[in-house]
Order: structure tokens, then C-alpha cells, then sequence
């Protein structure tokens, strides 16, 4: 069912998913050596081939996401997305899934700031069919009352499911509003609930109509298929669809607002304390662009896995968390951030953990980084990255979000060479533009009565 | 780090192989049946157009083995196994595997404690290597020890606050007391406390044994090389395990009503009742069955009442779960508390009408299109792959069980569906269990509290 992404932001594994690399083919030079080429309505396509199995991963991209709604709109991105399931001019309400199904095919959707995804993994015999029903929900996409109302419910419950009940969901919801002040990544991607209580058939039709066309579209064909079988398919079925003009994707940009801000979140329902931090950082497309690399590698050194600086000094050294590390992905449209995370151990007061984060973020910022360290990093980034090819879906999905991120494949395909470059200075330069107190978020996660403490913003 | 002296050398193993096809028959995939020198066997599929290979075990004996007062146990040592081996203490182990990005993890299942392996071709010695560590040489080093428990602790209460794993844990609890499936299987804050070292080396040593084993390996290996690796890593095992098989429980309840109260804007829901056998000359009508009920959200009948006529929820999956001693029927979904009551009575529509109105022809034949017709998509990551193999072996299937598979799904009928679901289904008699704080319309026969479970569960007994 359609579901949208955060795990984009928050996983760490998600710190290597656009790095990938084929170490021990040198025939290759790039990474998944895509073929691309355009229609002349000007949508874009990508092919990864893959022989392993006679099958396809078929998605359509849309250069719209949630950071791309009108204010007081919040949510219609995603809702558009569910409602596109409902029916077209010649296809019944769930007619589209139970067709794919029907043939053997899985088919889904996400939404996430950046960009809205269809997807359908089939033999590569149905790819036709799935392509001319996804080309089908491009243009001629129905809307009707009753299915809007009763699509709006669900789209509260899936709400409710995922960050409401949630108290670790509720957290990161606030404390990205709070370290967006300007810029929409501030806006949960499914909405406020008051304001996708409003959604009206009208707001998707808007929304369906200003921004998907082909030329904001990108499709993408992963398996057992290269360009010279799919280009006479994508001629004839997308390429009679129109192009329409599409708006500039502009959004409102961050101030610099040089206090620290801190999220106190207690809820009876929460047994396992939290503490997570959030700076402001740069993706590949926007702010201080020039450390995104270098952050990859510092990522790796400080907060990946049970070998990282974060890990050893404060679950192995000092026993006070159970688990810590860090998460970075620079594959966003605009400034994104990089996230600490730690699981104290037992009672440990949060303020221990926190003391012993900034510890570790001082000794970084005044000693700088290993050599040794630097090379070890680079190397386990580059050498994760080759099970990046093991998969069907999953170099559909990295470029997908590179293209959809205003960002060319080359981010994606020379990424192992620019890995490579990053030096300590570099690390160090990109260590001091980021990690400042002043462009961060502090959330805490307690247990206990939400009446008793201020659960409210405050400066610190 | 040590390294085979005979990795290179051709001691053979005996490889046979079954072509079959995969998908619309267009290609082949080829699984070959590995026996090695010293008599062990794997299945595997060979891939060298990506430079990975990935490994999958099971030793027989799950979670539900642990003994009464060690609950906790299979669990615990699933954690341990990569925190240092021979002379490699906790950090070195751990460092050797990241270095070589090997990724290497242990998941205690009901029946079975498998264990997963991938590696880059580079580094596949390396990686053999220390998998052979893990499994018959773990150190269990007190630091590491302490280190691991603490780690179970804080799953345990952050699983606590998870509304839908309460609901599990609530119906387990009630459905089977004083049996092993109705035993916390990560074991509580107190059992998690007593267990030592020696049960855990007590543990490595009992079950960890080549009878029993069952191994698939997908990607870039050949046979050759893979039994050579395959006796290195698992031929220095003993022969013959040593534990208690477990003894059956009763049916589960039939009507029962559970509510556990919780504070929150939702109510998870789970209603539960008997499935079948995987040996059951049903079984293969039963898949079919659970796909037309509710299998997928977007293309079931529970879906479709549920959440595309009345929006009452986001998610509704049934699923049947088949383990060795118990078989059920489950559906799970996550609703707004006011809902709770009618979707209830949507659940026991869609049961009765089933069972008295059976299933169309254009059902079965859509269900059985997606379930041959979706299984190739489960073979396209060596990770999948080597996952698949040893489920194939575990549910007793030939080298043949593409095949096999999709024949037998196809040789169900609409009738033997329609008579199965009217034997089968029992609205009245499916068991609810609901986590939140639902109106009073739903009338509960057992009422637990959130709070107070997850206190025992974290109650160190001090």
C-alpha cells in the first residue's frame, strides 16, 4: 500500500545507499552504468540491466514531493499518491492493483519530500502492460466524492499508525519542524491532521494537474531489459503524452538562526529513552554542497556501526548506551541534516549521554580525524557499495532519487572516485561547518506524564 | 587472520544439478544440490554477474526450546555469536567484519536458529573463516556478555510500547499458559538476568551440530569451491544434537475476547483462529484462501471492506502461521479506538460470507497468478535467494520446488476452496485481542493492562 519514506532520513544504512561501486569488475567503470535517453515530450529515462531473473522493476518518478505543497495544504503530495490507486477514465477503484497482482506483479507507491514514486515489479513479459496502465494514471486519473472522503480516512489512520501512536515518530516530527523554521522539510510529509482533514478533491486535482506531465517525469526500468528493448515500448506508450509547463521547484530557504533548540517529548507509553540530535547539513544539490562527501566519510568514522567513534567510546568505553550512532544522506533537493541518535543504557541520565556526545564531538572538532581512520572508512563505503547491484529495485530507487533530488547520475556513478578523494582536511572543514550548536535540534524521549513536563520548544 | 590452505585445492564435492524455470520460462535457474567431501549438504545458485556471495543456515530448535526459567536464552546467544571468537576478542571480531564489509547476523526463529552471511567475492575466505569462528569457538566474554543483555533489555521496552506486538504478546500469553509458546521468547528483565555463561556455551555446544543442518548459498561460488568452504565452516561440528523436543499444546481459544488497555488515539487489533497444517492436503487451498481474504490490503476482501469501502483503517493483513506445532489464521490491523467494534463486525462479515457464499473462479485463478507469478521476484538479490533455498528445504520440498509449487497451486480449485473456507472459517468463533482503549461496545472476557505487562516483563525480580 502506498506508504511514504522517512526511513530516507533517518536509517543509517541510508548513509551509503547512493554509493555503490563494482570493485572487483574493472570492465566497469561506473556504478550501475545506466542507459538514458528522453522522450521527445521530454520524459526522461533511465535503464539499469540486470540478467539475473526474467524480471523488471518498473517505476515513473515525479519531480514533486511534500516540500513542494502549498502552505495550509500539507499532506496532498502523499494523498494524491493514495488517491491515484482509486480509478482512471477507464480503470475501476483498485482495478490497478488487482491487475498487477493478477500477473504475477507486486505494485506500490512513496511519497517523500522530494518526489512521489509508482513502482511494479513483474516479469519482464507484462512490462507493456503495466507501462500502459501507469502511463493511463498520468493523464486520466477520476476523482470521485465518496472515494476522496473515504481515502482521507485512511490517509488519518495511516497517520495515526505511524507517528501518533508512536511517541519516537512524534519526536522526530517535532524536532524537524523545529530545525526547519522556513524551509517545508519542517512539514511532516503526510501532513498536519488538521489540515489533511481539509483536503478536498479539488486540492488533488490541482495538485494532479500542475505537476504530473511527462516532462517532471522520470522513468525508470531496472532488470532484464537494456535501452534498445525499451525505448520502442516508452516511444509508443509514454511518448504520445503531452508536455505541459511545470513550475520552478523554489523553495523558501533557512535562515541562519544560531540557537540551539531542544524537544523534551515524555509519554507514559515510552520505556526506552532517547536522545537524538540534529544539525543542519548540506545535500549534494544545495548549501555548503562542497562538504557532502567529506560528511559521508566523517558519517562513517563517527556513527556507523559497532566499529564508530560513537559506538566505542559510549556503549564499549563508558557502558552508558546500548546503542549510538549517526545517519547522513546528502541525496535531498535542498539543505538536509545529520542526525546523532542514542539508546542510553538502563536509568543513564540523558544529560550523561548528551555530555558524552558533545565530549566526543569536541575531541573531533580539536584533534581532527586519523589517517588510518579516513582510509578505513573510504574503503568499507566503497566495498559496502557492491551489494548495492545485488538487487532489483534498489539502483531503480538510487537514481531515482538522484534525478528526483535536482542532481545528475553522475552523483550516483562517480560517486566511488569521489569517495576516494576526500582527505582528513577535508573532513575537518566539513566537521566545522556543520556540527555547530547553533544549527541544531537536541530531542529527548522520556518515559513518563506528558502533564508534568513542558513537552514545548525552548531555547537553550 | 588465517586463511584455507586448501582453498584453491580441488577436493570436489559431488554437485548435481536441476535446471528449471523461472517466471514465464524464459530462463533458467539453475539449483544445484551441493554434497560435500565430508557429507554435508546445501543447495545453491550460482550468480557471478555481481561479485557477492550470500549464505543462509538452520540448525533445528528455536525460540521455544529454552527451558522454563532461562527464557531469553537462543535469543541472547543469537547476539553473541559475532562479539569474539578463538583469540579475536569482541572489538577485533567486529572490526574484521566491517573492515571487509561482511555483513553476519543470527535470527532465532520458532523452530530453527538460522543464521546469514554475505560477503564480497574478495573477501569470502575471510568471511568463512570467521563464520566458522562464530559457530564453534564464541568466546562469550563477560564484557560483551553484559553488553548484549543491556542491548536485549532496551529491545524488550521498546517492544513493550509497540501496540502491536502487546497485542501478540497478549494472545499467546492467554491462548497457551504455562507452554513454551506462551512464554515471553526473549525471555523478561528476570530470566534475561540469570542466565550465565556456562548456558550459554551449553547452548553452542548442544545445538550447534551437522544433523539436522540445512544450508542454501546463492551468488558468486562454484561447487567446488563451496564445499571445500562448507567443511571448513561447519564439518569440525558434532555429529548428533541433544535437545528435548517440545510437546504440542492445545488448540487455541475459540471466542475468546481480549482487551488490554492502553492509552493512545488507536487500537491495535489481532483476531486469531486455527489454520492448517502444512502437511494438510489443504495447505496449498489454504494459501489461495488467505489471498482472496486479506493477504494484501489492496487486493482482498478484508481490504476492500474494511479500507477502500470505509476507511476504516490503513493496514488489514491476515496471514496463516505455520509452525511445527501450532498453525493459525491471523489478522492484524491498526485503527482509530471508535472504529474498533465495527471493524470487528466487518471481520465476521467477511469470515460468514465466505464461508457460506465460498470463493469465484475469478478469484482462485487471480490468486493462484499472483502466487506463481510473484515468486521469481523473490529471487533477485543473492540475499533472497540463499533465504529462499533453505525455506524450500524446510518445508520438505525437492530441488524441483519452483515447479512443484507453482503445479500445486494451479491444481486448486474454486470448489476445494470454497469447501475448505466453509469448513475452515468461523467468524464466530475467532478469537479478538485488542490493544488500546476501544468503547464499550467491545465487550472484553479477559481485560489486561498495558502497564502492568509491560512491568513483568521488565521486572528484574529484585
Amino acid at each position: 500500500m502506498p506508504l511514504c519514506t522517512r526511513a530516507s532520513v533517518f536509517s543509517t544504512a541510508a548513509a551509503a545507499l547512493i554509493g555503490l561501486q563494482t570493485l572487483a569488475s574493472p570492465a566497469h567503470s561506473g556504478v550501475f552504468e545506466p542507459e538514458m535517453f528522453e522522450l521527445d515530450n521530454g520524459m526522461q529515462v533511465v535503464v539499469v540491466t540486470n540478467r539475473s531473473a526474467p524480471v523488471v522493476t518498473h517505476m515513473v518518478w515525479y519531480r514533486v514531493g511534500a516540500a513542494d505543497e502549498t502552505p495550509g495544504v500539507s499532506g496532498i503530495a502523499h494523498f494524491l499518491e493514495h488517491l491515484m490507486f482509486r480509478g482512471t477514465d477507464s480503470l475501476d477503484d483498485g482495478e490497478f492493483s488487482r491487475i498487477v497482482g493478477r500477473n504475477g506483479g507486486q505494485d506500490n507507491a512513496f511519497t517523500s519530500w522530494d518526489m512521489t514514486a509508482y513502482f511494479q515489479n513483474v516479469a519482464v513479459d507484462r512490462l507493456p502492460l503495466v507501462m500502459e496502465m501507469e502511463a493511463d494514471r498520468m493523464v486520466n486519473l477520476a476523482l470521485d466524492a465518496d472515494i476522496v472522503d473515504t481515502e482521507r480516512s485512511v490517509i488519518i489512520e495511516e497517520r495515526r499508525e505511524r507517528i501518533d501512536d508512536n511517541p519516537s515518530s512524534r519526536l522526530s516530527e517535532q524536532m524537524l519542524a523545529a530545525l526547519y523554521q522556513n524551509h517545508p522539510y519542517g512539514r511532516p510529509i503526510i501532513g498536519w491532521e488538521h489540515e489533511m482533514a481539509e483536503l478536498s478533491l479539488e486540492d488533488a486535482a490541482e495538485f494532479y494537474e500542475t505537476w504530473y506531465a511527462p516532462n517532471n517525469a522520470i522513468l525508470i526500468v531496472s532488470g532484464d531489459i537494456d535501452a534498445a528493448e525499451l525505448r520502442p515500448l516508452a516511444e509508443r506508450i509514454y511518448g504520445p503524452i503531452p508536455s505541459r509547463p511545470v513550475p520552478e521547484r523554489a523553495r523558501p530557504q533557512e535562515p541562519e538562526v544560531a540557537i540551539a533548540r531542544r524537544i523534551v517529548l515524555t509519554d507514559p507509553n515510552v520505556q526506552q529513552p532517547s536522545w537524538r540530535r540534529f544539525y543542519l547539513a548540506p545535500s549534494y544539490a544545495r548549501g555548503a554542497t562542497e562538504h557532502a562527501y567529506a560528511l559521508q566519510v566523517l558519517n562513517e568514522i563517527f556513527g556507523a556501526g559497532t566499529t564508530s567513534r560513537l559506538y566505542e567510546a559510549l556503549v564499549l568505553d563508558q557502558g552508558i548506551a546500548v546503542g549510538a550512532g549517526s545517519a547522513y544522506s546528502p541525496v535531498y533537493f535542498d539543505e538536509t541534516e545529520i542526525g546523532i541518535f542514542v539508546a542510553p543504557n538502563g536509568d543513564v541520565d540523558p544529560e550523561v549521554i548528551e555530555a558524552a556526545v558533545d565530549a566526543e564531538i569536541a575531541l573531533l572538532l580539536s584533534e581532527g580525524v586519523e589517517e588510518w581512520e579516513v582510509e578505513s572508512a573510504k574503503e568499507r563505503l566503497v566495498l559496502a557499495a557492491i551489494y548495492a547491484r545485488d538487487s532489483l529495485g534498489g539502483p531503480a530507487r538510487t537514481l531515482g532519487r538522484a534525478l528526483t533530488a535536482g542532481v545528475g547520475i553522475d552523483v550516483v556513478e562517480e560517486w566511488p572516485e569521489r569517495i576516494g578523494a576526500v582527505t582528513a582536511d577535508d573532513i575537518m572543514a566539513a566537521a566545522h561547518a556543520v556540527l555547530r550548536p547553533g544549527r541544531s535540534v537536541t530531542g529527548l524521549l522520556l518515559p513518563g506524564d506528558p502533564e508534568a513536563e513542558t513537552g514545548q520548544e525552548s531555547a537553550q | 587472520m588465517t586463511r584455507y590452505a586448501r582453498w584453491i585445492a580441488g577436493l570436489a564435492g559431488l554437485a548435481l544439478a536441476a535446471a528449471l524455470p523461472a517466471g514465464n520460462g524464459a530462463k533458467a535457474v539453475e539449483v544445484q544440490h551441493v554434497i560435500t567431501p565430508l557429507g554435508l549438504e546445501a543447495w545453491l545458485i550460482q550468480n557471478d554477474r555481481i561479485p557477492v556471495i550470500s549464505i543462509e543456515f538452520a540448525f533445528p530448535g528455536g525460540l521455544t526450546t529454552d527451558p522454563e526459567g532461562k527464557e531469553g536464552l537462543t535469543n541472547l546467544v543469537s547476539y553473541l555469536l559475532d562479539e569474539g571468537a578463538g583469540n579475536i576478542e569482541s572489538r577485533d571480531f567486529q572490526n574484521l567484519l566491517n573492515d571487509r564489509a561482511i555483513d553476519l547476523y543470527f535470527t532465532p526463529g520458532v523452530d530453527h536458529f538460522y543464521g546469514t552471511m554475505r560477503t564480497t567475492a574478495l573477501h569470502a575466505e575471510e568471511a568463512f573463516d570467521l563464520l566458522r569462528l562464530a559457530l564453534t569457538a564464541p568466546r562469550f566474554d563477560a564484557e560483551a556478555v553484559e553488553r548484549m543483555r543491556a542491548a536485549v533489555l532496551a529491545d524488550i521496552r521498546r517492544t513493550v510500547a509497540d501496540p502491536s506486538w502487546m497485542a501478540r504478546r497478549a494472545f499467546y500469553e492467554v491462548a497457551y499458559p504455562g507452554h513454551p509458546f506462551g512464554r515471553p521468547s526473549r525471555g523478561t528483565a528476570a530470566t534475561l538476568g540469570g542466565l550465565t555463561t556456562d548456558d550459554l556455551h551449553d547452548f553452542v555446544a548442544r545445538r550447534f551440530t551437522r544433523d539436522g543442518l540445512v544450508i542454501g548459498v546463492a551468488g558468486d561460488i562454484d561447487a567446488d569451491t563451496l564445499a571445500i568452504a562448507l567443511d571448513t565452516v561447519f564439518g569440525a561440528l558434532p555429529e548428533t544434537s541433544d535437545f528435548e523436543p517440545i510437546a504440542p499444546p492445545g488448540p487455541p481459544p475459540v471466542g475468546e475476547s481480549i482487551l488490554v488497555q492502553r492509552d493512545g488515539p488507536q487500537s491495535s487489533m489481532l483476531v486469531v483462529q486455527n489454520g492448517v497444517d502444512r502437511e494438510d492436503p489443504d495447505y496449498y487451498a489454504a494459501l489461495v484462501m488467505n489471498q482472496i481474504l486479506g493477504a494484501s490490503a489492496l487486493r482482498s476482501r478484508l481490504g476492500r471492506e474494511l479500507r477502500e469501502r470505509r476507511g476504516l483503517t490503513y493496514g488489514i493483513t491476515s496471514w496463516l502461521r505455520e509452525t511445527e506445532l501450532v498453525d493459525l489464521l491471523m489478522v492484524a490491523g491498526q485503527l482509530s479506538n471508535e472504529n474498533v467494534p465495527e471493524a470487528l463486525t466487518q471481520t465476521r462479515a467477511v469470515w460468514l460470507e465466505m464461508a457460506q457464499g465460498g470463493v469465484t473462479e475469478d478469484e482462485v485463478s487471480d490468486s493462484v497468478a499472483y502466487l506463481t507469478g510473484s515468486f521469481p521476484l523473490l529471487f533477485t538479490s543473492s540475499e533472497g535467494i540463499a533465504g529462499m533455498l533453505v525455506w524450500a528445504q524446510l518445508e520438505g520440498m525437492g530441488i524441483d520446488f519452483i515447479e512443484d509449487r507453482t503445479a500445486r497451486l494451479e491444481a486448486v480449485t474454486a470448489d476445494q476452496v470454497s469447501r475448505l473456507a466453509a469448513e475452515l472459517l468461523d467468524g464466530d468463533g475467532l478469537t479478538a485481542v485488542v490493544v488500546g482503549n476501544p468503547p464499550d461496545a467491545f465487550q472484553a472476557d479477559t481485560v489486561l493492562s498495558a502497564e502492568e505487562m509491560a512491568e513483568r516483563e521488565l521486572d528484574a525480580g529484585l
